[in-house]
């Protein structure tokens, strides 16, 4: 897992495959099974920690650190549809690696994004933290509800969501190498979807 | 049998008592036509029930008995293949207390029963059965009780459109000259067709025109999409990715614009590159699995691999058929008025089918890279255009400055050429077709349409 890189994903991206496709497709379904779900609550509150953190950064727009929080070669899903489907057969909100994850804070930062000029205030709950073994010691799948409300402009809304982490100890390290976002109106109009959710 | 509708009906939803000669003149349009409640609810129908509006596309239909729920203008309708495998556009609303029919997005049914009294349809819209009959004094399965439904559905290559409008010209005609990009955007996939799937799925608040109003607009792109150009190349030298065309004097770069009538305009950017296999991947912006797929496709394919990969790319066109749908790159985007201020953009991808097997083995390869290059513009562009159109909006309500203009290009002598039979050609970032396809929206709004709705048989 550790192994040097043969390609460097934040320049080319070699690592998004049918493999990977299957792996991920393999790795969200049926995981959120009751009997998998760790009862350790010290384990739980591990987890829950850095899921407020990755809230935190983002509703800082500390954007470049968030983006270390990711394995070199991550993936950032957000499905168009309830399910998720097969994103090699479907289009989704989003499927990003780790070079259109970087594409993407780029794009906020050049000071050219009309979507987000002025810029989105956010804050986001996190809450219904689940963690959920994998039968891999160094990988844990993790469920969370999200709320992300949202100040732009003139008014405030708010987005729902929840968010299924895939975990990787990496160097004694938990890194996500898998995040899908699951917004409950994934497949309905949606305006401005311009934050990094 | 055909039902004209009633004066009660034309009363509530005809033209508002405008000089539309005045609303909309040779260079500018009156602020009005994008924020008067009453213009917009005659759009709905000297518009949306006067012309071939785009309703779905034969391949989220393809069994007898698929249904999809659509709409046409604010109308919400079934469009589906009956039994028979006919394609109709039901009204979705029960003939017995106005209930919708049919709350889901897609499904596959021969009838549809109303959730509220029971009232069963047959999906040729045909009215099967009532509870209880012998509780009216007459039969209710007569002819007025069936479902209404669209008179006129007619379909184009795969593309389903209707139209209320009995005096409307068939479909082919009413498409004319832009049928010609269209059958080239077709044709360059196996078979000449191409299957829809999923959406990226966006909504602005402001008037729906402000969508069309961009849909073949030049002059925007380095302005509003500069975010996007800078992202795409933002990791290369020649800096030559995506719409990288636009930049320095895009007028006299050898695109173009052509209006076709009707409303329909396209914008060619293809000539921007060279014609050969591999151009269109050549400028394409980095996407997730770009390289590996394109290594794959490379060893499986040889000397076939650049043609498979511009089959992935985003093909440089904009074909925009009035008044609700705009083929862009390899998405049909279609906008859906819901208010004066308030509009859905939605952006269907479409996959390659390859009935004939012409690609074999690569078929999932090219659709994978395919999916992933069609989520980039509408995350990193059309984002920034929306807020702009939704600036536009509330700009607009500094109601006593009253114009908006659209003459670029205009009466700069050899800068539009007409080529005959209606057919205009002019720079990239002209507002020619602006001018052209709102006379065209003028001259419907100053006509009063032949509506009509149909009932089995």
């Amino acid at each position: 897992m550790n192994a040097p890189l043969k390609h460097d994903p934040h320049k080319t991206s070699f690592y998004i495959t049918d493999a990977l496709y299957e792996e991920i497709i393999a790795d969200f379904s049926n995981w959120q099974r009751d009997d998998l779900v760790i009862q350790d609550l010290a384990e739980r509150d591990l987890f829950r920690s850095l899921l407020e953190h990755e809230a935190r950064l983002l509703d800082q727009d500390r954007l470049e650190d968030w983006l270390t929080l990711f394995t070199p070669e991550c993936v950032y899903w957000l499905p168009s549809t309830p399910n998720g489907g097969d994103p090699r057969k479907e289009i989704a909100i989003t499927f990003d690696d780790r070079r259109r994850l970087e594409d993407r804070v780029y794009r906020l930062r050049t000071g050219y994004a009309w979507s987000q000029k002025p810029k989105s205030r956010t804050v986001r709950l996190v809450t219904n933290v689940e963690v959920f073994d994998t039968g891999r010691a160094d990988v844990r799948m993790v469920r969370s509800n999200v709320m992300i409300a949202e100040f732009r402009g003139f008014e405030t809304r708010c987005l729902y969501a929840w968010c299924g982490h895939r975990y990787v100890k990496q160097d004694g390290k938990w890194m996500i190498a898998a995040r899908q976002l699951n917004l409950i109106d994934c497949d309905q109009c949606i305006r401005n979807p311009s934050i990094v959710l | 049998m055909l039902e004209k509708t009633s004066d009660l009906i034309r009363t509530a939803y005809l033209s508002p008592p405008y000089d539309y000669d005045q609303l909309v003149q040779r260079d500018r349009v009156h602020q009005l036509i994008y924020t008067d409640p009453a213009i917009f609810t005659a759009e709905m129908t000297h518009i949306f029930g006067a012309v071939w509006v785009y309703l779905a596309h034969e391949s989220q239909i393809p069994k007898n008995d698929d249904f999809i729920t659509a709409k046409l203008g604010l109308r919400p309708i079934i469009v589906l293949r009956d039994n028979k495998g006919k394609i109709r556009a039901l009204y979705n609303r029960c003939t017995h207390r106005g209930t919708t029919l049919c709350r889901l997005e897609k499904g596959n049914s021969n009838v549809f029963r109303c959730p509220y009294h029971g009232w069963t349809f047959n999906n040729d819209g045909s009215i099967r059965n009532v509870p209880w009959p012998d509780g009216y004094a007459n039969d209710v399965t007569e002819t007025r009780f069936n479902a209404a439904q669209v008179p006129r559905v007619e379909s184009y290559r795969g593309f389903i459109f209707g139209t209320l409008n009995m005096d409307m010209p068939p479909l082919e005609e009413y498409l004319g000259g832009i049928k010609g990009p269209l059958d080239e955007w077709l044709d360059r996939h196996p078979g000449g067709k191409v299957a829809i799937c999923e959406a990226n799925r966006l909504k602005y608040n402001g008037n729906w025109k402000l969508a069309y109003d961009n849909s073949c607009d030049g002059y925007h792109v380095v302005f509003s999409h500069r975010s996007l150009l800078d992202m795409e190349n933002r990791l290369v030298a020649e800096g030559d990715k995506g719409m990288s065309y636009y930049k320095g004097r895009p007028d006299e770069a050898p695109m173009y614009m052509k209006y076709f009538g009707h409303g329909h305009h396209y914008k060619d950017k293809r000539p921007n590159m060279e014609i050969k296999p591999g151009a269109m991947w050549a400028v394409e912006s980095p996407h997730p699995g770009m390289e590996h797929y394109e290594a794959e496709l490379r060893r499986m394919l040889g000397d076939r691999a650049p043609e498979a990969l511009d089959l992935a790319s985003s093909e440089p066109v904009n074909i925009n058929i009035f008044p609700n749908l705009s083929i862009l790159g390899n998405h049909l985007q279609v906008f859906e008025p819901l208010s004066v201020n308030e509009t859905n953009a939605i952006w269907y991808g479409t996959a390659v089918v390859d009935d004939e097997g012409v690609w074999g083995d690569a078929l999932p390869l090219i659709n994978a890279l395919r999916m992933r290059t069609q989520e980039g513009f509408p995350n990193f562009g059309e984002v920034d255009d929306l807020a702009n159109f939704e600036e536009i909006q509330r700009g607009l309500a500094a109601f006593e400055d009253e114009w908006v203009y659209m003459h670029r290009g205009m009466d700069i002598p050899g800068r539009t050429v007409d080529l005959g039979e209606g057919v205009l050609k002019a720079p990239a970032t002209d507002e020619m077709f602006m001018r052209e396809y709102i006379q065209y929206w003028k001259r419907l709004m100053q006509t009063e349409p032949n509506v009509q709705i149909k009932r089995e048989p």
